[in-house]
């Protein structure tokens, strides 16, 4: 099975809050001096692919837009966890791009790189959320989609895949190929790679392409969309801690609760 | 009908609230934009036809009536199929569809056949002039974005509910029946079973929910805190990490990635308060936050807090609760 991972870097989605700006600028976040990583379920999504390849052998080789300058550890990441190669699509402009935009060149890229069965992304990016950038890539490159899943199992040349919808799980037949998004679970856990993993990483191959290399206009699918305003809410509320032993703070959040006919 | 057409779904066998909150999610635009309600109604069963008046009840004045077997729960390439029919008769200016298992894969796809702006996950939607200017959340919850959609057609994709079930509004309107031939085997993919988690008390309708977070510890502390909203008449719901820890069902959880909750009271149990946590709960009415560090960001979203351990807490108020109702 030949695997492309889309990884996309972002600034880390866990920092605390008052280390949380948007630069009116841009209308994005303030990435200058803050930790960028991989997406949260990017990672989960290359864990996939890695045990997939550990079951059915195949090739894994991570891709990612971004500013050339800002990718190098997501890809010695990668690379260590078990990449076999990595595609970097040189993007000073990408954290700006909305998914329609940013499909058209993975698209390109994914069809550049040739031969693939499967080709998995995150479930959302830890930053933006669109959630789209699955099922753009799967009608861009012709393919089958499922988002949102967890687990994948070869079977006849085909995948059952496990989804997660509202009620619970589906399992889901899909033929290759295919363009999967996945969701965080404790069976894909990001393994951590290991000093000669690490070591290793050193020696396989980068290939470093621009959006121009692949024939990419400005702004395809995304047009029309325009983000006007990116703003912080304010928070108004202002607790009341209830005091005292157990008991007493029961009994007077009982009594806030009766006030508020919530019993 | 150029106009506004709604994905309504009844691949249940019967229909939703989520397609109804689209009505209302719809009417913010129609009015201002002076355009037509229709809705694209997929599905297949007895639920059908109820389905149908229910969209006129609540102001949909042409149903494109999409019926057949392959359109099940989370079938997304049969629905996709019905909506290029519907689509090519209906020219709709603004496609609307809930952002749920199948609305997440259909609306992108959809967005890329018709060559159309795409707006997902929105929680709020107005209009400027001719556009329509959407709002969701972004960067887990820190911030919201307002996206000003000026292009047609544009799919916009509509967080589960963010929006409320609206008033009535009856029309006297008419239905299409679009004929429909899929064959199940040629689906590229095809959902061979599914497992359901839900509860008694369904976390998206319910009135009252109780969260669960790491600090609950494992599945025994769940059990104090299934009691907690027995006892209040609610439901149980998680962060994240009791659900990738396999604590509690996934479908618990709550938050960016999880479901979005909008309870007249949400009692936040052992959880942090991380940003991605709070995009799920903070349209809720009253927020209580049990906890036993004082310096949890819980608190600065709560409107009352508890400082202490959960297993003293939560015991002693469902003593106080099962007393203040047997009063
Ligand atoms: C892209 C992305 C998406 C995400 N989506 C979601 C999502 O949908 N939902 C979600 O919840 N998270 C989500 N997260 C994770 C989120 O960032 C936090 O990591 C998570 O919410 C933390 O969960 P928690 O509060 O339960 O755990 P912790 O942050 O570990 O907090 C545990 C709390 O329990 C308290 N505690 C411990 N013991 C006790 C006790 N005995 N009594 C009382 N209190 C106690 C501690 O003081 C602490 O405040 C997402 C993260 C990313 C990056």
């Amino acid at each position: 099975m030949d695997t492309i991972v889309c990884l996309k870097q972002v600034v880390d989605p866990e920092l605390p809050q008052w280390d949380f700006a948007i630069d009116p600028a841009t209308k994005r976040q303030v990435r200058m001096g803050k930790p960028l990583v991989i997406s949260t379920y990017d990672e989960n999504a290359l864990e996939l692919a890695l045990q997939l390849k550990e079951k059915t052998g195949g090739k894994v080789t991570a891709l990612t837009l971004g500013p050339q300058g800002e990718v190098k550890d997501a890809v010695r990441l990668a690379l260590a966890m078990g990449a076999d190669e990595a595609v970097v699509i040189d993007d000073p402009q990408s954290p700006q791009r909305l998914a329609a935009d940013k499909a058209s060149v993975l698209a390109a890229a994914i069809k550049r790189i040739g031969r693939f069965d499967l080709v998995l992304t995150g479930c959302e990016s830890a930053d933006w959320v669109e959630r789209a950038m699955a099922p753009f890539l799967a009608e861009a490159l012709g393919a089958a989609c499922v988002t949102f899943i967890s687990r994948a199992e070869s079977r006849d040349g085909a995948l059952s895949v496990r989804r997660t919808s509202e009620e619970g799980f589906q399992t889901v037949d899909v033929r290759l190929p295919a363009v999967l998004s996945v969701t965080s679970d404790e069976a894909i856990r990001p393994r951590l790679p290991k000093v000669k993993d690490i070591m290793a990483a050193m020696r396989k191959p980068v290939a470093n392409w621009t959006r121009a290399d692949l024939g990419a206009e400005d702004a395809g699918g995304a047009k029309g969309v325009e983000v006007k305003d990116v703003s912080i809410p304010e928070r108004t509320t202002k607790v009341e801690f209830l005091e005292g032993e157990p008991a007493e703070q029961a009994e007077a959040l009982v009594a806030r609760l009766r006030a508020l006919k919530i019993l | 009908m150029p106009g506004i057409l709604i994905v309504a779904s009844a691949l249940e066998g019967s229909m939703g609230r989520s397609s109804v909150e689209l009505t209302g999610a719809a009417r913010n635009l129609a009015g201002p934009l002076s355009l037509p309600m229709s809705a694209a109604l997929v599905g297949q069963g007895r639920g059908i036809g109820q389905a149908v008046e229910t969209l006129q009840q609540y102001g949909v004045q042409t149903v494109y009536r999409c019926e057949h077997p392959a359109l099940t729960p989370g079938q997304s390439d049969a629905v996709l199929a019905a909506l290029d029919l519907v689509v090519t008769k209906a020219q709709p200016e603004l496609v609307l569809i809930s952002a749920d298992t199948v609305g997440r894969e259909v609306a992108p796809r959809l967005a890329y056949r018709l060559r159309a702006a795409l707006a997902t996950e929105v929680m709020s939607l107005a209009v400027d002039g001719r556009a329509v200017m959407a709002r969701r959340q972004v960067y887990g919850g820190r911030a919201i974005a307002t996206l000003e959609v000026t292009a047609r057609p544009a799919v916009i994709s509509v967080k589960p509910r963010a929006f409320d079930v609206p008033q009535p509004q009856p029309v006297r309107g008419t239905v299409e029946e679009i004929s429909l031939t899929i064959d199940p085997e040629a689906l590229p993919t095809r959902v061979r079973e599914a497992q359901s988690e839900r509860a008694e008390v369904g976390l998206d309708d319910a009135q009252v929910v109780v969260g669960g977070g790491r600090g609950v510890g494992g599945p025994e502390g769940f059990k104090l805190l299934e009691e907690l909203a027995a006892a209040l008449g609610g439901a149980v719901g998680s962060s994240r990490p009791p659900a990738d820890e396999g604590w509690v069902p996934i479908t618990w959880q709550i938050g960016q990635t999880g479901k979005s909750i909008r309870p007249n009271l949400y009692v936040a149990v052992g959880i942090s308060g991380a940003a991605q946590h709070v995009a799920g709960v903070s349209g809720s009415r009253t927020i209580v936050a049990i906890n036993k560090d004082p310096e949890a960001p819980i608190f600065s979203l709560a409107h009352y807090g508890i400082v202490g351990d959960f297993r003293q807490v939560v015991p002693a108020l469902v003593a106080k609760i099962k007393a203040a109702k047997g009063a």
